[in-house]
């Protein structure tokens, strides 16, 4: 691949050969703490996902133990857990902070800042042909606001009134008042302070991502020969710029209501034997505060996963992907449609009921350029010559979940139904397949695929196809059974149902779902090991192991800061020629010109001069 | 002890797996697999596609046998059994396209995996097919948003005239439920007068408070739209009658409705369902704290006549606390609606004390107020 063969701008690649000198010679600290090096950065948020993923798969499990054998004695779990265990019976309140944590750690701190601060910091550079990041300080300030929110959030785990217990949505007046529950109090600042910096973080990742795409492409990178992960990287953070500000402000309104006395969210209230002086606020404006965010949220976390999926499924079919432009539009238009759909989280809350089928309308529409995404892997699959490695498996199951939790989005979208499906196990159900699950994999998908890229060695084959087959079998067996549950009527957030005729069933189904759910938890392990043993001990890597088409796998095994020691190379193409007629190999890079492969050019190709 | 052996025999099942990864690896490396592009288990992946369709297929049908009595509880409401229509159809749809796309999706990478010497066919795009499955969906999706805006829009119009007025209240952790009385009409009520007594704030300065009374079970009368009018005192709750198909926020300062028409007593259910333990039931489905899954509430529908009658013979709460209600309404009030019911002599307020309560929450209520 000589990519460096052509004609390029001097001056830059002077001024960074300069600057690629001062980088070698960087302390220790300043060179894997501290750093501004954008892969450094990358890893750094890989890593703190990693760690993170397990804190909330290990709650999740716990919470499952308590669904799952309802009778169970769990004194064992005292040395862990402490006084959250009252004669072996999990607390009540503590059962709800273990939901509330589980649901913030997983979409924020694992599927934001572990998915897309680990790609958008490590791919944008490498795959548009820059040498970092615009600004590699605010990047740095950008992990380490995350490292302090996250610390924040760790230690609100240890407290002893217990962390935010009032579900992840933390609706007021419940998050508002200590008085009503006791994670309302301490472990409630604690939540709103975290989430501060952590809005700053993205922020600053945010503006690094959209400026950097802007403005550091190579010669030749034109918007059009942008990978789809960059597309997706980039919309992903356009969404985040104009959302997260708004959770900012709803969070900061909470703030003002808990410690000073305001009323926005709070009105007529009687509470602990006294009533409060606050009237006139309204609990639904903080609903609708956060879901401007919390709706955008879910593509914030889903996007970036569709992308890599993009990328993986065009390079192991060794075929275009298909409909590349359908891609990017599909993406454009579930971000903007995103912004407009909010309120159907919000169907009987007493909202205006014309608002309801209004949003009805708009949710139904996001359907279409999904469908048209979920078509467009498939046809990429079709009389492709697929490699399966462990990032093309997790690809597809990332579109098959895709598929299954799409589609009962469209069931809850449909404001009639909802009223009975709000708030069930359907709603679990749903959104932990198409979100969660699909994100997740979509972020395992990418680490097995860039792996070899980020620390110059392969991760064990094998044990990813048992990772891959142990995990998908779980999830499916996790969350199929839970749309039974919820179909019966069953509410989320019950420590117990057994008060109930209506949901005292279906104990056998729970227990099912508490099993896989441990099995799926503890099958994660593998992968653990996979990744840990494999940067020390993996194969060393070939310069390109996938053979695929896009720029980052020019450069070195180990990219130093800069990425690319000599020039950077010029871009003549778009990066899915795979399998093109004519061509002896059935892929031709980015940095080839169509001067060079005369004989699979198409009539309208030839390099531009 | 023992836990100390269950350590170490962690550790040495650990260790032994990863002997049995070591040794794997490094045969590998002996027989040179590595130097394969593809090998083997790029094979066993693709039939695994197979196996676990058909086999989840298979779970899927046995499953869903098995456990759809269980699903939609029968509706008892006029509008339950259409949203449950509703609810099949879209489902119906949605299967249909679940199974084509995931069969397609499983099916294209057993079919098309990695063959020697076979060449992927360069497919960039199709504008024709691409126009055909943007449309389909669009389609369905409109044909979606019809169907639900006419349920939806039936669901939410305002009440008919004449419906069953009830409050429902709903705080940590309990549901609580006010009837008009014989004015049909529901007394004021303001968050501040409420107190240990006077759970519901029930102003008396407003004659229609009067002769409202606060039963233990929601009774609901059939064939008769009632109109629910839903508040919270602390914090937000949510009303869930499952079986009624009704869910709607119970938000503290914003008070919210919902309206239905039950159509099977609680005798006819028992017979329905061959159980004769069964009852309808209230159920919160707003997380609200600690007791957020107990606040279960005893709902009755009865046949038109027989609601009529239990409402006739259910006493005004002003009535049962004639004592304490004494020292919140005015003179003219009281005269009329309470002389027959005092214990006490009205004007003597400094001795009353609040009947049916916990004194001693009243008492630190007391105290906190000073």
């Amino acid at each position: 691949m000589s990519a460096v063969d052509t004609l390029h701008s001097g001056s830059l690649t002077d001024a960074h050969a300069h600057d690629h000198h001062d980088h070698e010679d960087l302390p220790w600290i300043r060179k894997y703490v501290f750093s501004e090096d954008h892969k450094i950065i990358a890893k750094q948020y890989l890593i703190s996902g990693i760690i993170w993923a397990v804190i909330g798969g290990l709650l999740s499990v716990l919470f499952r133990l308590q669904l799952g054998f309802p009778d169970a004695d769990l004194t064992w779990l005292k040395p862990l857990l402490g006084e959250w265990i009252q004669n072996g019976k999990l607390d009540p309140e503590f059962y709800l902070a273990l939901v509330t944590m589980h649901g913030t750690i997983m979409v924020f701190f694992v599927l934001t800042a572990g998915l897309s601060g680990t790609f958008s910091n490590f791919l944008i550079p490498l795959q548009i042909g820059a040498r970092d990041m615009a600004s590699g300080f605010l990047n740095m300030l950008s992990y380490w606001f995350f490292f302090l929110s996250s610390a924040i959030m760790m230690m609100s785990l240890f407290i002893k009134t217990g962390p935010a217990s009032g579900g992840w949505v933390i609706y007021p007046p419940l998050s508002a008042l200590p008085q009503a529950i006791e994670g309302s109090g301490l472990g409630m600042t604690m939540w709103l302070v975290s989430m501060t910096f952590f809005i700053v973080s993205t922020l600053l990742g945010g503006l690094n991502y959209v400026t950097t795409i802007i403005n550091l492409r190579t010669k030749g990178m034109t918007f059009t020969r942008l990978p789809l992960t960059i597309w997706a990287f980039f919309i992903t953070a356009i969404i985040g710029i104009l959302s997260f500000p708004v959770l900012l402000s709803a969070a900061l309104l909470l703030v003002f209501d808990r410690s000073f006395g305001t009323s926005f969210y709070l009105s007529e209230i009687y509470i602990g034997g006294e009533a409060l002086h606050n009237e006139g606020g309204s609990p639904i404006l903080f609903q609708h505060l956060f879901w401007f965010l919390g709706h955008p949220e879910v593509y914030i976390v889903l996007i970036p996963a569709l992308g890599i999926t993009s990328e993986i499924v065009a390079t192991n079919s060794r075929k275009p992907i298909f409909g590349y432009k359908a891609m990017i539009f599909s993406i454009v238009a579930i971000a903007f449609l995103s912004f407009i759909v909010w309120a159907h989280h919000m169907f009987v809350t007493g909202m205006n009921p014309f608002l309801g089928s209004i949003f009805m309308f708009l949710t139904l529409i996001i359907a279409v350029p999904s469908a048209v995404k979920a078509f467009n892997y498939i046809a990429t699959l079709w009389r492709g010559n697929i490699v399966f490695t462990p990032a093309m498996l997790f690809s597809i199951g990332l579109v098959s979940f895709f598929i299954s939790g799409g589609l009962t989005g469209i069931v809850l979208g449909n404001s009639a139904v909802d009223i009975q499906l709000h708030d069930t196990y359907f709603v679990v159900a749903h959104f932990h397949i198409v979100m969660g699950s699909a994100s997740f994999f979509g972020m395992l998908a990418g680490v097995y695929h860039w792996f070899p890229k980020m620390f110059g060695r392969m991760m064990d084959e094998r044990l990813g196809y048992i990772h891959f087959w142990l995990t998908f079998i779980g999830v499916y067996l996790i969350f199929f059974p839970m749309h039974y549950i919820g179909i019966a009527g069953f509410p989320r957030r019950y420590y117990s149902w057994t008060n109930f005729d209506a949901f005292n069933s279906f104990t056998d189904l729970n227990e099912l779902i508490s099993i896989a759910a441990i099995i799926t938890f503890v099958s994660q392990f593998i992968f653990i090991f996979n990744f840990f043993y494999s940067i020390f001990k993996g194969r060393v890597s070939s310069l390109n192991p996938w053979n695929s088409n896009t720029l980052e796998w020019t450069t070195p095994l180990h990219p130093g800061h800069g990425n690319w020691p000599g020039e950077i190379p010029a871009v003549y193409r778009w990066p899915y020629d795979y399998s093109k007629p004519g061509s002896a190999a059935d892929f031709i890079p980015q940095t080839i010109p169509f001067s060079q492969t005369p004989e699979s050019n198409f009539p309208h190709e030839k390099d531009e001069e | 002890m023992i836990s100390v052996i269950i350590i170490i025999a962690i550790a040495l099942i650990l260790s032994i797996l990863y002997l049995v990864f070591r040794i794997g690896v490094l045969t590998n490396v002996l027989n040179g697999r590595y130097h394969k592009h593809v090998g083997i288990g790029n094979t066993v992946n693709s039939f695994l596609f197979i196996v676990v369709f058909v086999l989840g297929i298979l779970a899927f049908y046995l499953s869903f046998e098995s456990a759809r009595d269980k699903f939609l509880p029968d509706a008892a409401s006029e509008h339950g059994v259409k949203t449950d229509l509703l609810f099949w159809v879209i489902m119906s749809v949605l299967t249909l396209a679940f199974l084509i796309t995931n069969a397609l999706l499983y099916f294209f990478p057993f079919m098309y995996r990695f063959k020697e010497g076979n060449k992927a066919y360069f497919y960039p795009d199709n504008h024709t097919i691409e126009r055909v499955w943007t449309i389909i969906p669009a389609i369905v999706m409109a044909g979606f948003v019809v169907y639900g805006y006419k349920e939806w829009h039936a669901i939410t119009s305002p009440a008919p005239k004449g419906a069953e007025v009830i409050e429902v209240m709903g705080k940590q952790f309990a549901w609580q439920v006010r009837y008009p009385g014989a004015d049909g009409k529901l007394g004021k009520y303001h968050y501040r007068k409420i107190d240990a007594v006077n759970e519901f704030g029930i102003d008396f300065n407003d004659v229609n408070s009067f002769d409202d009374f606060l039963p233990m079970e929601l009774h609901l009368p059939k064939g008769k739209p009632v109109l629910l009018e839903i508040r919270a005192r602390d914090v937000i709750h949510s009303v869930f009658l499952p079986h009624f198909r009704v869910k709607m926020d119970a938000v503290p300062g914003m008070p919210t409705k919902f309206w239905f028409t039950p159509t099977i007593s609680t005798e006819e259910m028992r017979a329905k369902t061959n159980n004769p333990n069964f009852n309808y039931e209230l159920a919160c489905t707003e997380v609200c704290g600690r007791g957020h899954y107990a606040m279960r509430y005893l709902v009755v529908v009865d046949e038109l006549v027989d609601y009529e009658k239990w409402k006739a013979s259910q006493k005004t709460w002003a009535s049962l606390n004639a004592d304490y209600v004494a020292t919140k309404a005015p003179e003219a009030l009281k005269d009329k609606y309470l002389k027959d019911f005092l214990t006490k002599p009205a004007t003597d307020t400094t001795l009353v004390s609040p009947v049916n309560t916990d004194s001693a929450a009243v008492s630190k209520m007391q105290a906190s107020t000073k």
